[in-house]
Order: C-alpha cells, then sequence, then structure tokens
C-alpha cells in the first residue's frame, strides 16, 4: 500500500508553534516543488549524477512528511543514479507526485 | 550553560527552519544568523565570532567537509546531513560535537545539546573566579604510593579512577597505575571543582568529558556508567556551567 504524507514530524518539531508550522508549509510548498523541478530537468538532460545530489535533498524532505519507505528508496535511488542506474525512476517519481499533491493540498 | 552563539548553514530551506525551531527550545542557544552556503558562512565568520556552527555537509560549492578546514580556529560544529557515510570522516576533528542525521529528532537534538554543554564546560567553568581556581587545582599535585616509591601526578592529568576491591585504579592521560586505596579516600584529597563521583566504582574528572549518554559518560575511549542516583547531581552541575 502507498504510504501517505504526514505532518507528525513537523507538529513534534513545532510542539504547539503554530506559526512554525505555517512558515514550514509556506516554505516546502515553494522548495519541494522546484527540487522536483530541477531533479526532472537534470535527469532528462542525462546529468544523473547533478539529479542525484537533487535526489540527496528530496530524501530529507520525505523523511520530514514521514514517508519512511519512500525515504529508503531515495536513499538507494541516489547512490544508483550516481552509477547511471534509473531503475527505480518510475517508482520514486510515483512517490514524488504523492508529496506533491499533498503540499498542493495544504496549501 | 551561558548564552551560546550559533549560526546554521544548510542549502535547504526548509533544514534551516527545523533547525532554528529545535534550537529556540533552548534558551541558551542563540541563532544570530542562518546561511545557505558555506561561502556566505565564511565571510561572515570574517568578521564575526560564533561559538557553534550547525552544518550540513552536502552543499553546493563548497562542501561542510571542505568548510570546516576553510575556518581558522573553527568553533564547535555540530553536522547535520543526510548520510550516516561520514560520520567516522567528521570525528576526525576536535571541533566537532556531535553528528546528526536529519530528520533530526527533538529527543535527539537534546542529546545534542548536552554533548554541547559538555564541551564547553572547561571553558564556561572559566567565569570569574571560578576559572583561577579550576587552572589552579589542575596545577595541583597528587602523589600516590606504589612499591614505596612516590609518584607525582598532576590533578589536571587524571582522567578517572576505579574501584577494585582493595585498590583503585587511577587512569591518566599517559600511564594507569593500581594504587592500595579506596574510593572514599582519594575522594578527599582530589578537588571538588575538577573531580565527581558518578558511580559507586567511578570518580571522573569532570572537564574531561567528551560524550554523555543516557547512563554514561565518555572520557578518551572510555565508557563509564552514571548511576541513577548520581545522574541528577551530574546534570544538575552542567546546568551549573
Amino acid at each position: 500500500m502507498a504510504e501517505i504524507p504526514n505532518l507528525d514530524y513537523i507538529k513534534e518539531i513545532a510542539g504547539g508553534n503554530e506559526e512554525f508550522e505555517k512558515k514550514f508549509l509556506s516554505i516546502i510548498q515553494v522548495e519541494f516543488p522546484k527540487e522536483k523541478e530541477d531533479y526532472s530537468n537534470l535527469l532528462n538532460s542525462g546529468q544523473l549524477e547533478e539529479s542525484a545530489k537533487v535526489v540527496h535533498k528530496i530524501k530529507h524532505k520525505l523523511g520530514i512528511l514521514g514517508l519512511s519507505g519512500g525515504y529508503k528508496m531515495a536513499i538507494k535511488y541516489e547512490e544508483d543514479l550516481k552509477m547511471g542506474n534509473t531503475a527505480l525512476k518510475d517508482d520514486f517519481e510515483g512517490v514524488l507526485s504523492a508529496v506533491e499533491d499533498f503540499v498542493l493540498k495544504i496549501a | 550553560m551561558h548564552e551560546v552563539k550559533c549560526i546554521i548553514v544548510d542549502d535547504e530551506a526548509t533544514a534551516r527552519a527545523i533547525m532554528e525551531e529545535l534550537c529556540g527550545s533552548f534558551p541558551e542557544l542563540e541563532v544570530v544568523e542562518q546561511f545557505p552556503n558555506a561561502l556566505e558562512a565564511l565571510k561572515f565568520l570574517n568578521q564575526n565570532e560564533v561559538d557553534v556552527i550547525f552544518l550540513d555537509i552536502h552543499m553546493p560549492l563548497l562542501t561542510g567537509i571542505d568548510f570546516v578546514q576553510t575556518v581558522k580556529d573553527p568553533p564547535k560544529v555540530v553536522f547535520t546531513t543526510s548520510d550516516k557515510e561520514f560520520a567516522i570522516e567528521a570525528f576526525e576533528y576536535d571541533f566537532i560535537v556531535d553528528y546528526l542525521v536529519k530528520p533530526v529528532r527533538p529527543a535527539r537534538f537534546q542529546k545534542t545539546i548536552l554533548k554541547l554543554k559538555s564541551a564547553f564546560a572547561p571553558v564556561l567553568v572559566g567565569d570569574g573566579d571560578g576559572a583561577l581556581a579550576i587552572d589552579q587545582q589542575k596545577d595541583e599535585d597528587l602523589y600516590i604510593n606504589i612499591d614505596r616509591r612516590l609518584i607525582k601526578l598532576k590533578m589536571g592529568e587524571i582522567l578517572m579512577i576505579e574501584a577494585k576491591g582493595d585498590y583503585i585504579d587511577i587512569k591518566t592521560t599517559t600511564n594507569e597505575y593500581r594504587v592500595h586505596s579506596t574510593l572514599k579516600k582519594i575522594k578527599e584529597k582530589l578537588p571538588e571543582l575538577l573531580f565527581m563521583q558518578i558511580h559507586r566504582s567511578f570518580i571522573i574528572n569532570f572537564t574531561k568529558i567528551i560524550d554523555i549518554q543516557d547512563n554514561s559518560v565518555l572520557i578518551e575511549r572510555s565508557v563509564i556508567p552514571i548511576s541513577r542516583s548520581q545522574r541528577p547531581n551530574l546534570m544538575q552541575r552542567l546546568n551549573l556551567l
């Protein structure tokens, strides 16, 4: 079953600080789509090592949003990309789509 | 711990926001600036002094590892990264206090604060008269009797003392000595500012602590247990520093 992003970690960090929660959401709403776009552009232009660097940043966000399976996949995919292997592309991009939907929903 | 000035260096805005919020839970920490790359942080450090850098490793232009090698007289550094692979390399430097894997949990960050308190302890003890007192105590001598030979030890060189039946083992920065005595007897000879009994079998040199975990402290490569009854005293002493 596909994982569903959540804000449990952010609420744990915030400890009831709603201002921080709002600030965090406004940041991720800008940062995540940009990183997703950067990843796609780099991958499509064949710059796999550079795209791995973006996957590295994205994987932190998957961890933040409680996607432990997606986080583990990103670790593997990052290493695979460095070796020129894109086998996990579709699975990873499925996770990215779920995160994008979630981020847009909370906008 | 007195007020500690820190900066956050991370190319991810989300990571910076989280670290700022984590730091905000500890009034001792003052986040004075945040930077999205190491070069900007480097410029800042050329004109400003800070006590701690929360530093990402994977960053464009200059990595966190390259950055710490570039900074002259680096302050304490806490690495924050999504990778575990650099942990060994990171701890090659004395000024690296901790290595946090992101996303950082509040409970884990609390341990970082304890490590920072410990790292700053010798300096923070050095406020006003206390500084003089502890420096003087480090230079005091202790004579131990081994096989009718008196050996002089500097208090500041003693790392820990362990009870071993009718004997005690005194471990210094260079040697280890077994002496026919008890912890109670030697405790009376040791300066209180430097030493603390943290377990029925262990007295430690407080200024030599590298790391504090839930039930143990690390001094050099030795892990020393903290007894449940002594833990509050140790924590209180950290806070007093």
